[in-house]
């Protein structure tokens, strides 16, 4: 008897989405659905290689029927379901999802956060100063990551990738309930005395850089970060024979930062040190010889 | 006392951005231009061939460089200089699984893929660290075990892999085939041996039977240390899986009978079927990037391009055709035998590409003094390695990494792209180019346009290549070979057809191996009663000139590593400097208490040589069928500083 069966074919669901007729593969997301009819929903606690969080809630589509709105990011296409994503209630429940959010922290560093508040029509200020909720440094305790938690909108990600979906080192997790909710390491440790093996593997999947490279941060301290500048090249790794793809960042020839492809077969998007920072030895400081 | 500050870069190399030659022997290195150093290394290696033959040369091809480029080196080798002597480092590690899996299968690859340990229902972890040396590996072996799969590690420390196991085996070292035979025997005796699967697709089981027939659990416990219990639980677990995951790393293949330990895994499979179907197989985990490549791609003494047998009138035919030359119907010397080569004087020259034999060898000290026999010797890096320091001539190479296009191929057979991502520093050219430039120095004007020239040659050349065009490899993210068709994909697993019902379609039977325990060749005694293992740690790499230059949070420096029984034995607290001793050389390093060792047994890392170099610890004694040295088990002491003259014998 197998303890492991393997998966069956997947067959085809057909459900209307915005009032077109839609298929696609059994089990996936609305989500999922949207995407690949190249409709434009914000996400930002989903996660490709992730499983759905359902923490920020701004991914939400009314389902006909249904008495709430469903996040589009967990929930599954069902055979004859009626979807509608850009309905006046689906707008309107966004909108205040990023008033709420930007209101209380720092989304200056998150990927389309501007565009999103401009297109709902969002004021974050109408909240006033004081809904920031944390106010503190950013933490650098080490010479590879640095923790803002300003940024920080508890989505979880970071922690489900350190533990059991990826990494299983367990070196943060939620302290805290509901306005003191942070994420933190055990007894609120540095990180050189956690459980961290610094993989990098939150930092790749955190949607607001509250976890960051130390290079990323320091060059966008200094101004010098310029993302337009730079290109994106897949590569190998080549430490040890796992072979994992790379992709290099790179800004006026020095590699700047490391991810790799999320849908690749062999790392699912995660490294291991190495891999995420040992090309330090490419630049090479000063030249040799004689 | 000394203290090292902890995450800061070890020693740093810098870059190579310019060439080096040196006027004489023993004088010093010094800048020169290309057109001169390329001008050097050609006369060298012109006038040893013309002088002493063909076998007088020897090249050291790259087991981190890209498939390409090993292709290129051994064409190199085999057109212009007329030899056979071409291999990598994967003589230091993995030649033994290659050995050992080709005896068997016909094949030197892994037989399944990372995926296939994500639905498999057992997974075993024989001498293998893949937590630490395989972060992205064992990520597929916990989604394994988060599926249901039930994992037993094999190891004589209880590492960080050992963690996650169902069962830990911590077997005294070098008892791997006493341990595997019990297992045999169990298997066999319970009645849960695959009879069908035998009978159908293997030869020599009643040979092998009658083998391990004295390996009863209780002969195995007595010598291998692991409890009886323990032994019959991962014997009846790994025969009833439905499908199950033998993988192994340096544990099994650096030992002097590195091939036997392969082949005794390797029967397991065989006897209960774990082998040729999806979810079921033998997965050798490689150290280096392109190892697997490397050998691929010929840069190995015995085999041509396509993993192709040398000594096969056909093959030698087909490429002398594609290569307007002739070949010579015999192996060349192995990187092992090579160096004992330059010890005799028969091998005067050598073009060194992106290895560094004088840090990586086993006996470190050796392995210096016969290079500086050598009448030239030609160093391409990207730094001022070593080995470096002892050439004549220093060619600034690329990372082929990040600065050159090409492929790469990994533990499960998968050749993925390499992307040039940046320009190297100052003169740094890329490893075909300078080979190439050296080749038409010599009379054989090569035009590759491009990495991809390279690998179309190859293609036409290697069947189980000749489906992965640079298109395909970038439209499926890598494919694994064998990939013989341009317009379909073999499945994730080999040896399917050793499952089909016609003869035919089965093909060559797979032979049980018939290997006897052979204990390590360093024997503990009262002078060195400690055995000494090595391996990797998860922030360092190798010989640490590549992972040292980032700053680990976790580096804390070499350190010989006890359990909390030793260090009160001798009395050494953590931190405190010791003097440790073998039968080759001693080294000083400071005191690790680790609780995953027990009484007897320490360990250390090979990532910081010059600060400690460990392999002046370890014995050059070699696998007879791999060459592979048996780092894995060296008898020392330690002592406490300062050593008393007295003591030392």
């Amino acid at each position: 008897m197998t303890a492991v069966p393997l998966d069956p074919p997947r067959r085809l669901v057909e459900f209307e989405l915005d009032g077109e007729p839609t298929r696609v593969p059994d089990g996936s997301t609305i989500l999922d659905a949207c995407r690949s009819a190249g409709k434009d929903i914000p996400t930002l606690c989903q996660g490709e290689t992730l499983e759905p969080k359902n923490a920020c809630r701004v991914c939400v589509v009314e389902v006909e029927g249904a008495r709430t709105l469903a996040p589009a990011c967990s929930r599954k296409a069902e055979p004859g379901m009626t979807v509608r994503t850009d309905t006046e209630r689906a707008r309107h429940s966004r909108k205040l999802v990023l008033e709420l959010l930007a209101s209380a922290t720092d989304l200056s560093t998150t990927p389309r956060a501007s565009e999103w508040i401009k297109e709902y029509g969002a004021k974050p200020d109408r909240f006033g100063a004081e809904a920031a909720t944390m106010n503190e440094p950013p933490k650098i305790d080490n010479d590879l990551y640095v923790r803002d938690y300003d940024k920080c909108i508890l989505c979880y990600k970071c922690v489900d990738a350190c533990g059991e979906q990826w990494q299983n080192s367990f070196a943060i997790s939620m302290a805290g309930r509901g306005f003191d909710a942070r994420i933190s390491t055990e007894h609120d440790a540095p990180l050189t005395d956690s459980a961290c093996v610094y993989c990098g593997n939150c930092i790749e999947v955190c949607p607001t850089g509250a976890l960051s490279f130390k290079s990323e941060f320091d060059m966008r301290e200094a101004g010098t970060w310029d993302e337009e500048r730079q290109t994106q090249t897949t590569t190998v790794c080549a430490y040890c024979g796992v072979g994992c793809n790379l992709t290099l960042h790179v800004q006026d020839n020095e590699i700047v930062k490391v991810s790799s492809p999320l849908d690749n077969p062999v790392t699912h998007g995660n490294l291991c040190i190495k891999g995420r920072f040992g090309y330090q030895h490419v630049g090479g400081g000063n030249p040799a010889g004689a | 006392m000394r203290q090292r500050d902890r995450g800061k870069p070890t020693k740093e190399y810098p870059r190579l951005t310019h060439p080096l030659v040196r006027d004489e022997k023993g004088g010093p290195l010094r800048r020169a231009t290309w057109e001169e150093a390329l001008e050097k290394a050609t006369e060298g290696f012109r006038r040893i061939k013309a002088e002493h033959g063909p076998d007088a040369f020897g090249m050291f091809s790259c087991a981190r460089a890209t498939n390409e480029m090993n292709y290129v080196a051994q064409k190199f080798t085999r057109v212009i200089m007329g030899t056979h002597n071409v291999d990598s480092c994967n003589r230091t590690c993995h030649a033994p699984s290659v050995a050992g899996l080709s005896a068997a299968f016909g094949s030197g690859g892994g037989t399944s893929s990372y995926e296939e340990v994500e639905s498999t229902d057992l997974i075993v972890m024989w001498g293998s660290n893949a937590r630490f040396a395989h972060p992205i590996f064992f990520q597929h072996v916990l989604r394994g075990i988060r599926n249901g799969a039930k994992m037993y590690a094999v190891d004589p420390r209880r590492t960080s892999t050992a963690e996650w196991a169902e069962s830990w085996l911590g077997l005294n070292v070098g008892t791997d085939i006493p341990l595997a035979h019990a297992i045999g025997r169990e298997i066999i005796h319970s009645g849960l041996a695959n009879h069908t699967f035998i009978e159908r697709a293997t030869t020599g089981f009643e040979e092998y039977k009658a083998e391990v027939e004295p390996w009863t659990l209780s002969a195995a416990e007595k010598v291998t240390g692991v409890p009886a219990d323990a032994i019959r639980d991962l014997a009846h677990a790994y025969a009833t899986a439905e499908r199950a995951q033998l993988c192994w790393t340096l544990g099994i293949t650096e030992h002097h009978n590195g091939t036997d330990n392969v082949r005794a895994l390797i029967n397991l499979s065989l006897l209960t079927g774990h082998v040729g179907r999806y979810g079921a197989g033998l997965q050798p985990l490689r150290g280096q990037n392109n190892v697997q490549g490397g050998g691929d791609m010929g840069a190995i003494p015995d085999r041509l391009p396509g993993f192709q047998n040398v000594l096969d009138p056909e093959t030698r035919a087909k490429f002398e055709a594609a290569w307007e030359t002739t070949l010579e119907p015999r192996h060349g010397r192995n990187l092992t035998m090579m160096f004992e080569a330059m010890e005799t004087g028969e091998l005067k020259a050598v073009y060194c590409i992106g290895e560094n034999p004088a840090q990586s060898e086993a006996d470190t000290g050796q392995a210096v003094e016969r290079m500086q026999k050598l009448e030239h010797l030609v160093v391409q890096d990207i730094f001022l390695t070593r080995t470096a320091e002892l050439a004549d001539v220093v060619l600034p190479a690329t990372a082929a990494w990040c600065e050159t296009d090409g492929t790469t191929t990994n533990s499960e057979r998968r050749v993925q792209r390499v992307r040039k991502a940046v320009n190297p520093p100052g003169e740094a050219r890329e490893d075909i180019d300078i080979i190439c430039d050296i080749a038409a120095r010599l009379g054989h004007e090569w035009k590759f346009a491009d990495s991809e020239a390279v690998w179309d040659e190859l293609r036409s050349v290697s069947p189980q290549h000749y489906g992965m065009t640079y298109d395909r490899l970038a439209e499926h993210q890598g494919i694994q070979w064998p990939c013989p068709s341009t317009d379909k994909l073999e499945p994730t697993y080999m040896h399917g057809r050793l499952w089909e019902t016609d003869p035919a379609k089965r093909g060559t039977p797979a032979p049980f191996g018939i290997v006897k325990h052979d204990p390590p060749v360093d024997l503990t005694d009262e002078d060195y009663p400690l055995r000494l293992t090595t391996g990797r740690r998860l922030d360092s790499y190798n010989t640490g000139v590549q992972s040292g230059s980032y700053a680990s949070p976790l580096r804390r420096g070499e350190y010989v590593e006890l359990c909390p029984e030793d260090a009160e034995l001798y009395g050494v607290e953590v931190n405190e400097e010791v003097q440790v001793t073998s039968r080759r050389g001693s080294v000083v390093a400071p005191v690790w208490i680790d609780r995953a060792l027990r009484p007897g047994l320490a360990f250390m890392t090979m990532h910081f040589p010059d600060e400690v170099d460990t392999n002046q610890l370890t014995i050059e004694s070699n696998c007879p069928i791999a060459g592979t040295a048996e780092f894995k088990a060296s008898a020392i002491r330690i002592e406490k500083l300062p050593v008393e003259a007295a003591v030392r014998s």
